[in-house]
């Protein structure tokens, strides 16, 4: 298969805008005779979604959540990045786009991240004008901080609850759409099959979560905005019902899977406390600007009160080993330093499957220099958090924090178009694979996800209606049939096994191993080993799992199953794409290819290209395709935080 | 590590046509540090292991800021601990031996599901009927061309941060839904965007509300006590006032929706 971008080429500049031009419109008065399928309605979703129902398009929307507003765009905290120069402290377009593509490690398609800045500044716009109240200065003007490390203010924030905020303002949208009947929404509906015909996506068979009617719904075109795939991991910040059932379904019907082994780990989240922890909550990055990180120098101080360790017997280690970033190096050093501080046997906090994980993120400087109000204003919120959550003030104690999955930057492959490997199947925010190429800077994702929604997508999906031909196709079609009979065949298998183990149970087995071999550090023999542990999982899942009631009802243990069923497949390509990878690039590090003070070490001659995997049926071994990178405008250099 | 065990009380109901009622099951060895979900998460390992369906009850985020998750616990919506969604409440709120009884949010325009989860749609349908600012996608100015007062931009914030779980539905003696309702229009009505539709939003947005069989406020202020988010009362004397203004100028029957 020949991965065509479909990039355009020329003036980086101007490529967007020409491509627009270029792309056909459909007619105001023709939208309504459109059906457009949008899967999801977080930040991409729903942005989209209410975009297009604007326009006049018929549009179905869908989400598993009660309300399209608890979607899990609600929990980013830190903020949106923007290359708006208010602050005129040299930012720009070309600077967001280079932090992004360096900051990715040169494994992102440059004409695609150049888009994303360049939206970017519409963006805020947009947001603004729906009402979103973002942080202001005094003199009314909106405020922007750095985050995650980046140079220059460019985030823009609301609180700590700028996801909320954001997603609030695209979910109001969204709600007057539906109330003016032009989208019609399916809460609590999970779309459980792609349905294609003569190879184009041409509709979803979903179930309704309530009453477990399955149901197959047809349209013109479909496109999934269906999030990450964190939960591989079981314990991760991402919601519990965060799954790749929509995704993994398309690509067991030809949608290729990119870079699936790129997964961000977050380095400040809350360690696990104990056996029966079913999520890990993030603490946002911003407390990096004032916090400081360390651990005991000394392994017989690790079960000390931190108050009595005195500052000689305190390793900082973030600012000794990198004195221009310290505290501030990007994600997965920050991550990588603090597992290897722990496997030296340097980690604090309470032992857990006998091992202690955590290391100490300490604000008592910043309260001595800047005073506890100041602090307060800044991260009182999530102080607070913390203190709920393990019951200790971070105001006297240092926090313990430990990294965890937190994002994917591996999806469904797309073209330019956010179009993928299916004719007719566009895929927007983190389920796509696009901008982010092997580690996302922080506060990036939700200006992905609002520039797929409200900006690329409505542009090219409007463009494939508009030169596709128009096929009237209706419920008693045979691929329509069959897709429908075979959900209700793995549903009946499902709940027929009646084994004596339950759904958690794997899923929670999986996520060990999967972060065991395929988290921070890989190697191949562990993720070799890693893959013969998953099929065997697998095979015991078919046989053991059980899954009480019917399927025709509300049902958890059979969502759940369902969506663990499809992870057991996800989780083992994502060992296999982490072994193919035999150099190490941002989230993805193998020991294997390191430099000589242990920093991440690409092999650009070998693997500058973008990993795209195809389905070969059940049990077979996928196929691997590759998408050659190019970078024009900005030359491939080794990132250095020293 | 210190655990706990605790005997709960929870409703069980299969669905709307049955009329549900409450079963009594063991919590042991609970841990200190685990959430109340986490608890319950343990009780239904327990429960289909002895081949019983899992209580079932709404819940994503698990931090206290996707308004999934809500039981009233206790008697108490969201439980104990004060300015906490139950997500967020930990074990460590609890004693040994404890008794806690776990219910839904109960309240006409909230139909009960199955057990713990309840149909709060007439949410999404307060919002869709004037809870938001048209805004054309892509038409809009340079965001700074619009200063906002910092102090008028952090109050509409404080209204904005409902998470619209309905613990404060479930914590009114008439269950209504004055604060979400206020919080919703105060936060819009606040903001220089959110002028030009000011009076129809309100008026609109409050007709909703009665039509989805909310009771009237009687300024018990229970729902603010039972806020996770501690959104303040005075947004409910501010919708009151936007209300009284919005009559004045009201063109169509109150009780309707000028649509
Ligand atoms: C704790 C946390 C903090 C974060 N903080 C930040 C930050 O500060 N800045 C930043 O830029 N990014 C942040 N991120 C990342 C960012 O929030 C996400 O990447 C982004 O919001 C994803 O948006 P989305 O629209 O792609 O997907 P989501 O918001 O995850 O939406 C997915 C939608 O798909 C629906 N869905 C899923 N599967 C199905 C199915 N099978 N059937 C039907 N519907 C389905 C869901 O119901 C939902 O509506 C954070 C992430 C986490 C976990
Ligand atoms: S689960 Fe999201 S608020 Fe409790």
């Amino acid at each position: 298969m020949d991965l065509q971008s479909k990039a355009p080429a020329g003036d980086i500049e101007t490529r967007w805008s020409r491509h627009k031009f270029n792309m056909k419109l459909v007619n105001p008065a023709n939208r309504h005779k459109y059906n457009v399928i949008v899967v999801g309605t977080g930040l991409a979703g729903g942005a989209l979604a209410a975009t297009l129902g604007e326009q006049g398009y018929n549009v179905k929307a869908f989400c598993y959540q009660d309300s399209p507003r608890r979607a899990h765009s609600i929990a980013a905290q830190g903020g949106i990045n923007s290359a708006k120069n208010y602050p005129n402290d040299g930012d720009s377009v070309f600077r967001l786009f280079y932090d992004t593509v360096k900051g990715g490690d040169f494994r992102a398609r440059e004409s695609n991240v150049y888009r994303l800045a360049e939206v970017s500044v519409n963006i805020i716009d947009q947001c603004v004008s729906q009402g979103v109240p973002f942080a202001r200065e005094y003199g009314g003007l909106l405020a922007n901080r750095s985050f995650g490390g980046a140079q220059v203010s460019r985030t823009f924030y609301a609180r700590g609850q700028t996801g909320q905020q954001l997603l609030l303002g695209a979910y109001q949208s969204l709600s007057k759409q539906i109330d003016a009947g032009t989208v019609e929404m399916f809460p609590r509906t999970e779309m459980l099959e792609l349905i294609k015909v003569d190879g184009k996506a041409r509709g979803i068979v979903t179930r309704n979560m309530v009453s477990g009617e399955i149901e197959s719904h047809l349209a013109d075109v479909v496109v999934l905005c269906t999030g990450g795939y964190g939960n591989v991991f079981f314990l991760s910040t991402n919601a519990m019902g965060c799954n790749a059932t929509a995704t993994w379904r398309a690509h067991r019907h030809g949608a290729l899977f990119a870079n699936p082994c790129y997964t961000q780990i977050h380095p400040t989240c809350i360690p696990v406390s104990g056996e029966n922890q079913s999520k890990l909550t993030l603490m946002s990055e911003s407390l990096r600007n004032d916090g400081r990180v360390w651990v005991p120098k000394k392994k017989e101080d690790i079960q000390k009160s931190p108050a009595d360790i005195p500052e000689e017997d305190r390793y900082y280690y973030l600012e000794r080993i990198y004195p221009s970033f310290g505290n501030l190096v990007p994600r997965d050093i920050a991550s990588r330093r603090a597992k290897e501080m722990c496997d030296q046997g340097l980690g604090v906090g309470p032992e857990v499957d006998g091992e202690r994980r955590g290391v100490y993120l300490d604000f008592g400087d910043a309260v001595q220099r800047l005073g506890k109000k100041a602090v307060e204003e800044r991260y009182g919120n999530l102080f607070e958090m913390y203190e709920r959550i393990t019951g200790e003030d971070p105001y006297t104690t240092p926090m313990r924090i430990y990294p965890a999955t937190h994002y994917t930057m591996g999806g469904l492959w797309v073209d330019y178009n956010l179009e993928s490997t299916i004719s007719g199947l566009f895929v927007g925010g983190e389920a796509n694979f696009s901008d982010h190429g092997a580690n996302r800077l922080g506060a990036s994702a939700l200006m992905q996800g609002l520039s797929d929604g409200y900006f690329v997508l409505p542009a090219t999906v409007a463009n494939y209606l508009a030169t596709a031909e128009k096929v009237e196709i209706d419920q008693s079609h045979p691929e329509v049939q069959a897709a429908v009979q075979s959900v209700r065949d793995r549903m009946e298998k499902l709940l027929s096994i009646n084994g004596e183990r339950s759904v958690d149970s794997f899923h929670r087995e999986l996520g060990k191993i999967i972060w065991g071999y395929c988290g921070m550090a890989r190697t191949k023999e562990g993720l070799e080993t890693a893959i013969e542990k998953v099929k065997a999982l697998r095979a015991e899942f078919w046989k053991n799992v059980r899954v009480l009631g019917g399927s025709e009802e509300l049902n958890v243990s059979l969502e759940k199953a369902g969506r663990v069923a499809d992870f057991l497949e996800l989780g083992e390509l994502m060992c296999r794409d982490a072994l193919m990878r035999s150099e190490s690039c941002g989230g993805h590090f193998r020991e294997e290819s390191q430099t000589e003070e242990g920093e991440a070490k690409r092999d650009d001659e070998n693997y500058q290209f973008v990993g795209a995997w195809e389905w070969q049926g059940e049990e077979q071994e996928q196929v691997l395709h590759k998408e050659a990178l190019e970078f024009e405008y900005v030359k491939p250099s080794q990132r250095s935080y020293k | 590590m210190s655990t706990i065990n605790l005997v709960l009380h929870v409703w069980r109901q299969t669905g709307s046509d049955d009329k549900g009622s409450f079963e009594t099951y063991q919590a042991k060895d609970v841990s200190e540090h685990s959430s109340f979900l986490e608890m319950l998460d343990q009780v239904n390992e327990t429960l289909v292991a002895d081949g019983t369906m899992p209580i079932a009850f709404d819940h994503d985020c698990r931090e206290g800021i996707c308004g999934s998750c809500g039981m009233v616990i206790n008697g108490t919506p969201h439980g104990p601990q004060k300015a906490t969604t139950t997500c967020q409440l930990h074990m460590r709120q609890f004693k040994d031996g404890d008794e806690v009884w776990i219910e839904p949010w109960r309240a006409n325009a909230f139909p009960v599901v199955r057990d713990l989860v309840v149909d709060r749609g007439s949410f999404d349908r307060i919002i869709g009927a004037g809870g938001f600012v048209t805004a054309r996608t892509g038409s809009a100015q340079d965001a700074n061309a619009l200063p906002i007062a910092k102090g008028i931009a952090d109050q509409a914030m404080d209204a904005a941060a409902c998470i619209g779980c309905g613990a404060c539905v479930a914590a009114c003696p008439n269950a209504s839904a004055m604060l979400f309702t206020a919080a919703k229009a105060g936060h819009l009505n606040l903001l220089p965007q959110g002028q030009p539709e000011k009076e129809s939003r309100t008026r609109n947005m409050v007709a909703q509300m009665e039509a989805e069989g909310f009771g009237h406020c009687t300024n018990h202020y229970e729902c603010m006590d039972a806020c996770p988010k501690g959104i303040d009362v005075e947004f409910i004397a501010k919708l009151n006032r936007d209300f009284v203004a919005a009559t004045v100028t009201a063109r169509a029957p109150l009780n309707t929706r000028a649509k």
